[in-house]
């Protein structure tokens, strides 16, 4: 019995993703290789071609969506750091107040909060307006409708997400190790660079895998926020699935943006190392 | 505030059929994906032709059973408080009581909802159900989805729908559908910044760069690509739909088109996002009836009729009442009751005497409303309006895949 625990533990969870994750993975492989059409049924004709189509079809996309989510990214990281930083190690007894606050935005739908930007940010709304009435911006600079409300978006919304990640690795970062830096002489940006930020790493690297995966594969942000230039492949997979009922060609697109964002991972935990990736698995 | 105005300031403050479906889409989006995923299992079948007796043959055996589940659009009926005081008639009258559930936000989102359970033949949860002429509406038809109508039973709507809401092209002699309301998509304007519009080339004018609005739903961005170029929708062909591809691209690589709206195209315009764009006559006429100054015009070269239709979907368990209440909405004084909170196009041109009576014993705002109502051709359009109307052009599976390959590209680009 004793040996059996471990399995038997296990298995209410692995049951819960073969039914709920593998079965319809299976499922989504096979319907990508299939042809036809809603009313006429589809039938299997193991086309892989299809992938080399939606590739070539959708590759402005694909790009784009990766450009956004590396972005937003980048972004997230700068703004999230400071903040974690601050939080663990200046928030002092009202820590888990600042972490509230943190998620608060999380407590309204993400839908709500991102269609709040366009009464904000309207052209003649309370923020433009004043400003271009004062004469501080050009008459017709706008926000929405841009690559850059697309990317704030993203950045918004998944913020959180960088920062409490970010915010584990540098509260487990013992004071004393920065003290001990400081005795060998070590300056305060030192310290920084050689003993805190090393030890934070493994929390960027986890807050990474969160927004990244899914910056690069959202579409409300592009579609509420965004213009004629600014589809991601989230939207196209919308689009093929409940507008245009192409399962085939959908289901293509998203095994797709599964392998891509899959190889990015690796290749992005390889460059990093493997101890961290492991350190941020364990969290 | 007076109470018959209500409806329209309620409608406005919840901007009707914008945000809330779209919201509601969006919020549905990702399950909505998932049922239609597991649609996939389902071998579509083609429905054969009906056959000259399938209309006797399906309702010989349906009898009434006092009950009926509706399914229709949010804000999409007369309403007072929470009650429906048509729906409340109509109990009164056949004793039949009606669940009526706003459960419709989008086509794409309800077909992909209720297509499984119609392929596998089990109850959607709707005896009757308002349905927008749409692909997925012809996917419906085409699949056998819907029951063909007993036109002998629907009286009213044989002597009081109007003749241009009969025999649709999409389903000739009204087979499977009768119309509920209808509406134009036309030119939505803000006078403050744009000059009196009357042309389709306006959409195109470079004065308007970066405020032009357009629609993302391929079938209506298409129509005005092919408005633009005197080409009538439903005997266009594979090469007029390149030609107006290329039209509505141009527009879009000259950085005209702001943005490809759904329904929030509204918003949009009310907040100076776009000062001219594509339009739904209904939405229209509610912000102007709220004090907006827009304009809405039916271009010189074409506008688009559409319209939500009631329909019984094959799973139906109480059909005689679902096809009771069809021809009950048909008699003018309940349509009248419907266009007066509705504010689309009435499918009973007589409705329009109803209200300008009604106005004639009402004062003040109220009478101000109802005269608005009447006399306006986002309603009862003129029939100059009407002439330069087309529909969608219907599309077989194979046609809908070039269709789309040539205009989604255009939109999502």
């Amino acid at each position: 019995m004793k040996r059996l625990t471990p399995y038997l533990l296990v298995l209410p969870g692995g049951l819960w993703l073969a039914v709920f994750l593998v079965v319809p993975m299976v499922f989504m492989a096979s319907v990508s290789t299939q042809e036809g059409d809603l009313v006429n049924g589809f039938a299997q004709t193991f086309n892989v071609g299809v992938y080399g189509d939606v590739l070539s079809q959708y590759g402005t996309q694909f790009l784009r969506s990766a450009g956004y989510g590396l972005a937003a990214t980048v972004l997230s990281i700068l703004l999230a750091y400071p903040v974690a930083y601050w939080i663990a190690f200046r928030g002092g007894a009202r820590k888990s107040t600042y972490l509230l606050l943190v998620l608060l935005p999380f407590f309204v739908s993400f839908v709500l909060r991102t269609v709040s930007w366009k009464f904000l940010l309207a052209d003649e709304g309370i923020l433009l307006a004043p400003l271009k009435s004062a004469g501080l911006l050009p008459g017709d600079f706008h926000v929405l409708q841009t690559t850059a409300a697309v990317i704030g978006g993203l950045v918004y919304n998944y913020l959180p997400f960088m920062i409490l990640p970010i915010y584990v690795a540098l509260e487990r970062v013992d004071p004393r190790t920065v003290e001990a830096a400081q005795d060998l002489y070590a300056s305060r940006r030192e310290a920084f660079t050689r003993i805190v930020l090393p030890l934070s790493l493994p929390g960027v690297f986890a807050g990474v895998l969160m927004t990244f995966v899914p910056m690069t594969s959202d579409y409300v942000n592009a579609a509420i926020l965004g213009g004629p230039e600014n589809t991601m492949i989230g939207n196209i997979i919308q689009t093929e699935y409940l507008v245009n009922n192409d399962y085939p060609t959908a289901a293509a697109l998203s095994f797709t943006l599964m392998a891509a964002m899959l190889v990015g991972i690796f290749a992005y935990a390889r460059a990093l190392g493997t101890e961290n990736v492991l350190e941020a698995a364990a969290r | 505030m007076d109470p018959r105005t209500t409806p329209a300031f309620l409608r406005g403050m919840t901007q009707s059929r914008s945000v809330t479906r779209r919201d509601a889409f969006r919020l549905a989006g990702l399950s909505a994906a998932g049922l239609a995923l597991s649609a996939c299992g389902v071998q579509g079948k083609k429905a054969a032709p009906p056959k000259k007796d399938a209309v006797a043959e399906y309702w010989a055996s349906k009898k009434k059973n006092g009950t009926l589940r509706f399914a229709n659009w949010p804000l999409y009926i007369d309403k007072d408080g929470k009650k429906y005081p048509s729906l409340e008639l109509f109990t009164a009258d056949t004793g039949i009581q009606v669940t009526y559930a706003e459960a419709i936000q989008e086509m794409p989102a309800f077909f992909g909802k209720i297509q499984p359970q119609l392929a596998a033949g089990n109850d959607i949860g709707h005896d009757l159900m308002v349905l927008t002429n749409s692909i997925q509406l012809n996917r419906a038809i085409q699949l056998g989805y819907l029951v063909p109508l007993d036109h002998s039973k629907l009286p009213n709507f044989a002597a009081n729908a109007g003749a241009r809401f009969k025999n649709p092209v999409w389903d000739p002699g009204n087979t499977y559908t009768v119309p509920w309301a209808g509406g134009i998509t036309g030119i939505a304007y803000n006078p403050k910044y744009v000059d009196e519009v009357t042309s389709i080339e306006d959409l195109w004018n470079p004065k308007y760069k970066g405020k032009v609005g357009m629609m993302t739903d391929t079938q209506e961005v298409a129509n005005f690509g092919m408005f633009a170029l005197g080409i009538d929708p439903d005997k266009s062909t594979e090469a007029d739909w390149k030609k107006a591809g290329d039209k509505l691209r141009q527009q879009r690589d000259a950085g005209l088109v702001r943005k490809y709206y759904e329904n929030d195209y509204v918003d949009a315009l009310v907040r100076g996002d776009v000062w001219i764009t594509m339009a739904w006559s209904g939405d229209v006429f509610q912000q102007v009836a709220e004090g907006k100054d827009l304009r809405f015009v039916v271009p010189a070269e074409g506008g688009t009729i559409w319209t939500d239709n009631l329909c019984i979907p094959k799973t139906a368990q109480n059909p005689v009442d679902a096809l009771t209440l069809m021809d009950y909405v048909y008699q003018p004084k309940i349509a009248a009751m419907l266009v007066e909170y509705i504010n689309y196009i009435a499918p009973v041109p007589a409705t329009k005497d109803i209200l300008t009576a009604k106005a004639a014993t009402e004062k003040g705002e109220d009478k101000e409303f109802l005269e608005q109502v009447a006399a306006s051709p986002m309603i009862y359009p003129s029939d100059a309006d009407m002439a330069k109307l087309r529909s969608y052009k219907t599309l077989s599976p194979a046609e809908e895949k070039v269709f789309e390959d040539i205009f989604q590209p255009v939109t999502q680009g």
